[in-house]
C-alpha cells in the first residue's frame, strides 16, 4: 500500500525554489531517510505532506488522499515531531499530553497516556512543567505525543538532534521497536549519517528540490563510489554538478 | 459533533491550564481592570462632588470602565490563543492535529466568555463595595447590550488572529492597539453627539457605539433602547461574517505562502 505520493512537486518561496520537481513515494511498513543538504528541501516536503504547505504545482497525497483538501482524514492517521517545535512550556507533561490525547480523539485517554509516559521514561516528570525540562526531555514529550493517536505514518524531523548520545541510541532503540511491533510507517530526517544508515531500510537523497538518489545505503554508496554515506553527503553539499550528472533512480 | 466539542473543549482546557499555572498571568488579567477601576472610581468621586447636578450622568463612567474592559478581553482571548502557540512554538503541533479552525476559534471565545466574566463580576463587586455603583441593579437590559460588546470583541478578535498569521511578529502589537484604535469613535465615556460630524460617521458604523449609547439609556431612563440593540446586533452580524472571511482568507494565503510554518518555527 502507497503511503506517500508526490508526483512532480514544485513549490517556491519568492525567488527561492524549495522544492523543483520532487517525486517521492513511501510503501507502508517502510522506515525511510530523507537526507540531504540545508536546503535540500526536506522540511519542506515533509510540510506538504502535512498539510502545512500547498505546492505550486505537482500532486502530492498521503493515504491517497490530499492532506490539504482532506486534511482531518489525513492527520488522524500520522503525526510528527520534530526538533524545531515544543509542546507548550507552560503546561506539565501530562496536560500536554491530555490536550493532545483528546485533540486527536484518543479513547481511554489516561491509559494511553500511561503507555507513552512509560514508553519514553517520562513517568517520574508527568507533574514537570515542560518548560522546565531539558531539551532531550522536551524531544522524548514530543515523542511521546506523537503515539497517542497509534499512527500509521510517523514523520519525524531530526528527533535526536538536541539529544546526548546515551538518549539518542534509547530513542533510536525504541523507534526500531515500534516500527517493527507496529509495522509503523516512519519518514526520518537527519543529518546523522550514521543514525540514519542504522535505522533506515531505505535512503531519498534531495538536493536543490528535487531526488537525486533512492535506494538503500549499499547502492547510494555505490551510486557515488563512495565508501560512507557521509562521503556522499558532502560530495553532494560541495557540487549540485555532480550529481545532476548521475541519473536519479527511483523507488 | 461530540468530537468536535472533545477538540474544543481540549482547547478551552489549554487556556485554563495555562491560566491557572501563573501566577503573573492572573495578576495580568485582574491587575490592569482593577487598576482602571480605582483611577476611575475616584475620578467619578470627585466629579461628582465638583458637579452635583451631573452626578447620575458620571456614574455612568464606571459602568462604561466596566463594560469596556468586556470587549477588550473578548478580543485579546481570540489574538492572544493565536499567539499561545506561536511564543510556545506549538502552532505547527495544533495545526496538524484534526482541530478545525472554527474549533479552536471557539475555545477562544469561549475562554474570552469565561474571563469576560470573571472580570466583570470582580469589577463590579469592588465598584459595589468602594463607590456604592451597583452595575446589577441596572438589570438584564443592560446585560443584552454587554452581549453586544462580547460579540464585537470576538469580531476584532478574529480579525486581529487573521493579520497575526498574516504578519506574524510585526503584528504582535495589534493585539493590544487594535481595541483603542476604536475606542474614541465608540463613544465609551462620552455621548456619540459630542464628536465632530467625520468622528460620528465613523462611530455610526461600529456596534460598541450602539452598545454604549444603548447602556447610557438603560442607566439613564431605566428602559432598554430596542432600536440601539438591535442595530448594534445587526452590525455586530456584519462585523463577525467580515472577520469570519479575513481570517479565513489571512490564514489560507498565509500557509499557501508559507509565513505560516515560518510562524511555527521561527
Amino acid at each position: 500500500m502507497t503511503l506517500i505520493q508526490c508526483a512532480e512537486v514544485h513549490k517556491s518561496f519568492g525567488a527561492v525554489r524549495a522544492l523543483n520537481g520532487l517525486s517521492l513515494a513511501m510503501q507502508a511498513g517502510e522506515f525511510v531517510g530523507l537526507l540531504g543538504p540545508n536546503g535540500a528541501g526536506k522540511t519542506t516536503a515533509i510540510h506538504l505532506l502535512l498539510g502545512l504547505l500547498t505546492p505550486d504545482a505537482g500532486d502530492v497525497r498521503v493515504f491517497g488522499l490530499s492532506p490539504v483538501r482532506q486534511r482531518t482524514q489525513v492527520v488522524r492517521r500520522l503525526n510528527f515531531a520534530s526538533a524545531y517545535t515544543t509542546l507548550p512550556s507552560n503546561l506539565t507533561v501530562r496536560e500536554n499530553l491530555r490536550i493532545f490525547a483528546r485533540l486527536y480523539g484518543v479513547r481511554e485517554v489516561e491509559r494511553k497516556i500511561a503507555t507513552v509516559l512509560e514508553l519514553f521514561d517520562l513517568g517520574t516528570l508527568r507533574q514537570t512543567v515542560a518548560g522546565r525540562l531539558s531539551s532531550g526531555e522536551q524531544m522524548r514529550l514530543s515523542l511521546a505525543k506523537s503515539l497517542l493517536n497509534d499512527p500509521e505514518l510517523l514523520l519525524l524531523d531530526e528527533p535526536t538532534l538536541s539529544l546526548d548520545p546515551y538518549r539518542a541510541e534509547t530513542v533510536r532503540q525504541l523507534l526500531t521497536r515500534i516500527h517493527q511491533e507496529r509495522r509503523l510507517s516512519i519518514l526520518y530526517t537527519s543529518h546523522n549519517m550514521r543514525e540514519v544508515e542504522a535505522l533506515c531500510h531505505r535512503i531519498c537523497f534531495l538536493h536543490r528540490g528535487r531526488l537525486i538518489a533512492d535506494g538503500s545505503s549499499e547502492d547510494i554508496k555505490r551510486q557515488f563510489n563512495a565508501d560512507t554515506l557521509d562521503e556522499v553527503f558532502i560530495r553532494v553539499a560541495q557540487s549540485g554538478e555532480l550529481v545532476t550528472q548521475e541519473e536519479p533512480r527511483h523507488a | 459533533m461530540r468530537e468536535s466539542w472533545q477538540r474544543l473543549y481540549a482547547m478551552f482546557c489549554r487556556y485554563v491550564y495555562l491560566q491557572r499555572r501563573s501566577l503573573p498571568r492572573i495578576l495580568g488579567v485582574v491587575f490592569w481592570p482593577v487598576m482602571e477601576l480605582l483611577v476611575w472610581g475616584y475620578v467619578t468621586r470627585y466629579l461628582q462632588q465638583v458637579a452635583v447636578p451631573l452626578a447620575p450622568l458620571i456614574t455612568f463612567l464606571i459602568g462604561a470602565m466596566i463594560c469596556w474592559d468586556l470587549l477588550y478581553r473578548s478580543q485579546q482571548a481570540v489574538s492572544l490563543g493565536v499567539m499561545e502557540d506561536v511564543w510556545t512554538r506549538n502552532l505547527i503541533n495544533t495545526l496538524i492535529t484534526p482541530l478545525r479552525l472554527w474549533e479552536w476559534m471557539a475555545a477562544t471565545f469561549l475562554y474570552g466568555l469565561l474571563r469576560g466574566l470573571i472580570i466583570t463580576v470582580l469589577l463590579a463587586t469592588l465598584a459595589s463595595a468602594l463607590y456604592a455603583f451597583h452595575l446589577w441593579s441596572l438589570g438584564w437590559a443592560l446585560g443584552l447590550f454587554a452581549l453586544e460588546l462580547l460579540l464585537f470583541g470576538w469580531a476584532l478578535g478574529l480579525m486581529t488572529a487573521g493579520l497575526l498569521f498574516r504578519y506574524g511578529y510585526a503584528a504582535e502589537a495589534l493585539i493590544w492597539g487594535i481595541p483603542f484604535l476604536i475606542q474614541p469613535f465608540s463613544a465609551v465615556f462620552y455621548p456619540v453627539t459630542v464628536l465632530p460630524p467625520w468622528a460620528r460617521a465613523v462611530a455610526q458604523v461600529l456596534p460598541s457605539t450602539y452598545a454604549f449609547e444603548g447602556m447610557r439609556h438603560v442607566i439613564h431612563q431605566h428602559t432598554l433602547d430596542l432600536e440601539l440593540f438591535w442595530r448594534a446586533m445587526g452590525l455586530n452580524g456584519l462585523f463577525l461574517l467580515v472577520a469570519v472571511l479575513v481570517f479565513r482568507a489571512l490564514f489560507l494565503s498565509s500557509r499557501a505562502s508559507g509565513r505560516l510554518v515560518r510562524l511555527g518555527i521561527e
